[in-house]
């Protein structure tokens, strides 16, 4: 992962501060850059902004670059950080604001499919209560593989049929039957839930 | 003992096999386990990612049946105990839930299943149903995050270096190792997203039990356990080194120390095969 550009020249704008500090509640400004969430989290490797850097970017008001930073997608919420932080900020839980941020305004995520994983995981809660994984995760392969890594697919299942390789073929679809002949498929989702759809309508209707 | 019981959405599918152990195990040390009418997914990672209010109203609304219920709730997926941590803290703060009529009395704790078992059921009555003392094997107890971090919210005693589970496996007998990734993490939520990065993270903390001189791996969350023992063939093949750890349940060493009859039956739900270690060991 290379380290984003920040620019040179920064002309602080509280507003993004204010804007973050609000939604999450926290007080970002209280960062005395100790370095102490860096030095604790384990993605840091994959983060091109990393997160007191994020920290002192909200302070600053750098917007752009920290809602198109990889780091909000990449950020696995295990919460190091915010146990570790000396000032009590809670940072997994200003990622996530930054994450919702990010949605509502319309950025386009750095990592799109991250989004649209728990997008179709919601989805699945919507529709029945509790997720169905084998229809969760079957949706998100085929919508986040798109069209061509399908045709790839199918084309390289074709190969294996030609070049004898049915034994390739078969492991891949044994997969699916191992994990159903272990118990570990669930083949009937659970049945809708009202109060469930009603949670989803009363939360997504004020401004998302 | 009777308590409630929220199982989560995994429970019922990947991690058959924690279900099924816990059912036995706590039947053996007789716990009576009271499954919450009608109970919903606790919105995991995807809602308080996506929409907060989202997040603590999916999980708000659980903690009303178990409210109702009055009973202590035992949640033994660590993504849930979690989510339900958090919205019984909004909820005992007198914040408001939307979509949701709730009267919150908040008269009982939530915990963990390693905790519950170390805490209330207690040494004394897990040291008395062993039949089958697991003096041979050697564990490392890996919790992972979210029954840990961050502790304002977990209630947590120990966040960076908990022992509950550790101490229900020495009263098992076993030869426990101390080592410390007991509380990393696995790159739980980006399993299907971002593979790559979650296979580096969960190869470091099967490469640092080899080093710490286990055997196997004691997982309480059924994330940990699907990262950590599924995706070793894969991890074998992308790094040419192989990897063949058996990822228990504490709760499935709790049922082959007590001799529960149906420890095979877990046991074949394993991608990593445990059988053949505990062969060995003369355990099975």
């Amino acid at each position: 992962m290379s380290v984003a550009q920040l620019p040179e020249v920064i002309v602080p704008n509280p507003a993004f501060r204010s804007q973050v500090e609000e939604i999450s509640g926290e007080r970002v400004s209280d960062c005395f850059q100790c370095e102490k969430c860096t030095n604790g989290c384990p993605l840091v490797f994959a983060m091109d902004i990393v997160p007191h850097q994020i920290i002192r970017s909200v302070h600053l008001g750098l917007k752009d670059a920290v809602l198109n930073s990889h780091t909000i997608w990449v950020c696995v919420s295990c919460e190091t950080c915010t146990t570790r932080c000396p000032n009590n900020i809670d940072i997994a839980h200003v990622m996530d604001s930054l994450r919702q941020i990010s949605q509502r305004e319309g950025v386009k995520p750095a990592q799109p499919n991250i989004p649209l994983f728990h997008k179709i995981f919601l989805a699945s809660v919507k529709r029945f209560g509790r997720v169905h994984e084998g229809e969760m995760a079957t949706t998100y392969m085929l919508k986040a593989g798109g069209i061509e890594e399908l045709w790839g697919m199918a084309d390289m299942e074709m190969d294996m049929v030609k070049t004898g390789g049915l034994k390739e073929l078969l492991g891949m679809a044994g997969i699916g039957l191992d994990m159903y002949r272990k118990g570990k498929l669930q083949l009937l989702p659970h049945f809708p839930n009202r109060q469930v759809k009603k949670i989803f309508r009363a939360t997504e209707t004020k401004g998302k | 003992m009777k308590v409630s019981f929220y199982p989560g959405c995994t429970l019922k599918s990947l991690a058959k096999a924690y279900y099924e152990s816990n059912n036995a195990v706590s039947k053996n040390l007789e716990v009576e386990l009271q499954e919450l009418k009608d109970w919903t997914c606790c919105g995991a990672s995807s809602a308080h990612i996506t929409n907060e209010r989202l997040a603590v109203s999916l999980a708000a609304r659980n903690l009303g049946i178990a409210d109702q219920a009055g009973m202590d709730l035992i949640v033994p997926c660590a993504a849930c105990f979690h989510r339900l941590k958090t919205a019984d803290k909004h909820l005992r703060q007198g914040k408001p839930v939307e979509g949701l009529a709730i009267k919150y009395n908040g008269d009982f704790n939530i915990k963990s299943l390693p905790d519950f078992f170390w805490e209330d059921v207690g040494e004394k009555a897990v040291r008395d149903k062993v039949k089958i003392p697991l003096q041979s094997l050697n564990p490392v107890c890996y919790y992972g995050c979210l029954t840990l971090r961050p502790p304002d919210i977990t209630d947590a005693r120990n966040p960076e270096d908990p022992q509950e589970m550790d101490n229900v496996l020495k009263s098992l007998g076993a030869n426990v190792k101390n080592w410390s990734f007991k509380a990393d993490c696995c790159g739980g939520s980006l399993t299907l997203t971002r593979p790559d990065l979650h296979m580096k993270l969960t190869q470091k903390i099967l490469d640092m039990a080899q080093e710490a001189g286990a055997d196997c791996i004691a997982v309480a969350c059924p994330m940990c356990h699907e990262n950590l023992d599924s995706k070793q063939p894969e991890i074998s093949m992308a790094s040419g080194k192989l990897y063949n750890i058996p990822i228990f349940y504490f709760t499935e060493l709790m049922g082959l120390a007590f001799g529960d009859p149906s420890v095979k039956k877990w046991l074949g739900r394993h991608t990593v095969d445990p059988r053949p270690l505990l062969r060995e060991k003369s355990l099975l």
